[in-house]
């Protein structure tokens, strides 16, 4: 059954899009992660123009972030404060990640730019996972290593703006996690993703954030980027398409629990490794892509000059 | 050879006036032969099965039957092989045009060539060979085969040749069957009647899609025929996609409502179930 997208002005079949979003969602409840960057290249690769995939993933992205949110908000697993700066942070990232989204499109490199950002974050934090998850494999195979206090004091500790962070327990500036939202709204406009898989890691190994308000704090943070992020495309560029957003997200909601209740099954460090092999997966063939002679040379975009 | 020095010819030789005059002759009345010379001996009548077609939501293509009879006041000339070219265009609109190139080791868009009007949609069909049923200058004349299509370039050339660039624009969407030349795609039947049938393909765009007709003897066009088939989305299509446009602001919130809903709803949901 073919559904035409109003704003993507392509039709597409009904089943692809919601299977696609299933299987995000799936994903998503399995490792607890937005999904976007996995949504957003697959979405080029049904066709979807790029514009269009990555503003409408934003707006994916909001869903599952919800959902996630009011979850996390019940085990009070969320530093609303460390929230709020690093969305001041995350807004004021967005908005210039969008002005140079438009930017790059201009230049016809968007594309590149988006693959580039993909295959360098997606496979670093790949391979960071895969070697943390490794490792703590080998450890619990020893029987119980000793876990190693993160608290250092460098030079993050004598920047001003102190505030005390209850949640997370910690009293540090309010620089790094500004910096840390910046980086992450940057990317996000860019990727059209959340940034929930770089923000994640930032926070435990540079804020030294504890691990259980992490995973809340951040799907708060994302929330609100992506939504700003949706919100500006739809203004600046008219690319969010409603239609192919609600798609996924249903297809996407049902995926969701279906993985949750599958990652109940396994355990936290199998799904970690499990998760770092699908997303160097996703990064190795992005670069591929970059690396490989295209099958076609030229491209063509409507619109331009 | 041919085919690129044609290329060559019409993006070169015909600029804005000729773009400006076929913009002119489009909102002539639909369904009304256009004579701007004597009465020839052999007129068009022609109709289409069809006026408009509406995008739904669940729009997957469209079929359109152009139809028509040569109306002759003398006996039919002899010896001049017959012949009726129909195109259907879509709404003209410009195109960038790309090329990557290896840098770097990786493979990065380069080059680029715009095309200040390409049409969205192109088919031709023909009631025989191209080659043999039209001669160059009516082709260049009436701009009928795909490479003429294309009207001039925008912005200052920065590639030392720029054919294949349009080359490669018509190759990208004859792939994706938005450029079509359908040889033998008009039946003729005794000389007097004849009828194309063109399949729409399903990621087709708004616009009018200018429908001619050319009647040709030995090369020489005869007479000509011209009409439109309004495409609009309609529904739901319709008003989603002029809030997006209009309303930028309320459909951006609308967009998010619907998101945060879905979630809430899903977390809802998902709790009840437990």
């Amino acid at each position: 059954m073919q559904i035409y997208l109003p704003i993507a002005e392509v039709s597409v079949n009904i089943f692809t899009l919601l299977g696609l979003g299933g299987i995000v969602g799936l994903l998503s409840g399995l490792f607890g992660v937005g999904g976007g960057f996995l949504i957003t290249p697959l979405l080029f690769f049904i066709g979807i123009p790029p514009s269009v995939a990555v503003a409408t993933g934003a707006n994916q992205v909001v869903a599952s972030s919800v959902s996630g949110v009011l979850a996390q908000l019940k085990r009070k697993a969320v530093d609303i404060p460390m929230g709020l700066v690093l969305l001041v942070g995350g807004l004021l990232g967005s908005a210039s990640g969008i002005y140079v989204f438009n930017l790059l499109t201009e230049l016809g490199q968007i594309d590149l730019a988006v693959q580039l950002c993909y295959v360098v974050f997606l496979g670093l934090i790949g391979l960071l996972m895969l070697q943390e998850g490794i490792r703590t494999l080998q450890k619990q195979r020893k029987g119980g290593g000793v876990r190693k206090k993160r608290v250092q004091h460098t030079w993050v500790h004598k920047l001003p703006f102190k505030f005390k962070f209850r949640a997370s327990g910690l009293y540090i500036s309010v620089i790094p996690p500004l910096l840390v939202g910046v980086a992450v709204g940057i990317l996000a406009a860019i990727m059209g993703v959340g940034g929930g898989f770089i923000m994640v890691p930032a926070m435990i190994y540079l804020l030294n954030m504890p691990t259980k308000v992490v995973i809340g704090t951040s799907l708060f943070q994302i929330l609100f980027v992506s939504a700003f992020t949706t919100l500006m495309h739809a203004i600046t560029n008219q690319t969010v398409d409603v239609m192919l957003a609600l798609l996924l997200i249903v297809g996407g909601v049902i995926g969701a629990q279906i993985g949750s209740r599958l990652g109940a099954r396994l355990k936290a460090e199998q799904l970690r490794i499990l998760l770092a092999l699908l997303v160097i997966l996703v990064a190795g063939k992005l670069g591929l892509d970059l690396v490989l002679h295209p099958s076609n040379l030229y491209s063509i975009a409507t619109g331009g000059e | 050879m041919i085919r690129t020095a044609l290329l060559a010819l019409g993006l070169c030789a015909v600029t804005l006036p000729a773009l400006a005059q076929d913009q002119q002759v489009l909102p002539a009345r639909p369904g009304m032969p256009i004579t701007n010379r004597p009465e020839p001996d052999e007129q068009i009548v022609a109709g289409l099965s069809r006026d408009n077609i509406g995008i739904t939501t669940s729009f997957d293509g469209s079929q359109i039957l152009i139809y028509g009879a040569i109306k002759r006041e003398t006996p039919e000339p002899e010896g001049q092989k017959l012949a009726v070219i129909v195109t259907l265009e879509g709404p003209l609109g410009p195109v960038t045009i790309r090329k990557k190139s290896r840098e770097f080791g990786i493979w990065v868009n380069t080059a680029s060539v715009g095309v200040a009007a390409a049409p969205s949609y192109y088919a031709v069909a023909t009631s025989g060979p191209l080659g043999d049923i039209l001669d160059r200058r009516t082709d260049t004349q009436q701009r009928i085969s795909i490479p003429l299509a294309m009207r001039a370039f925008s912005g200052p050339i920065t590639v030392d040749d720029s054919i294949p660039f349009t080359e490669a624009l018509v190759d990208i969407r004859k792939e994706q069957g938005l450029y079509k030349l359908e040889t033998g795609g008009v039946h003729i039947v005794d000389n007097t009647l004849f009828r194309a049938d063109f399949a729409l393909p399903a990621n087709l765009t708004e616009g009018d899609y200018k429908t001619r007709i050319f009647l040709l003897r030995d090369g020489k066009l005869v007479d000509k025929y011209q009409s439109a088939i309004e495409v609009r989305k309609v529904g739901l299509e319709r008003w989603l996609y002029t809030l997006a446009h209009e309303n930028a602001a309320l459909y951006g919130l609308l967009s998010l409502a619907l998101a945060v809903f879905a979630g809430w709803a899903a977390a809802a949901i998902f709790r009840f179930v437990r």
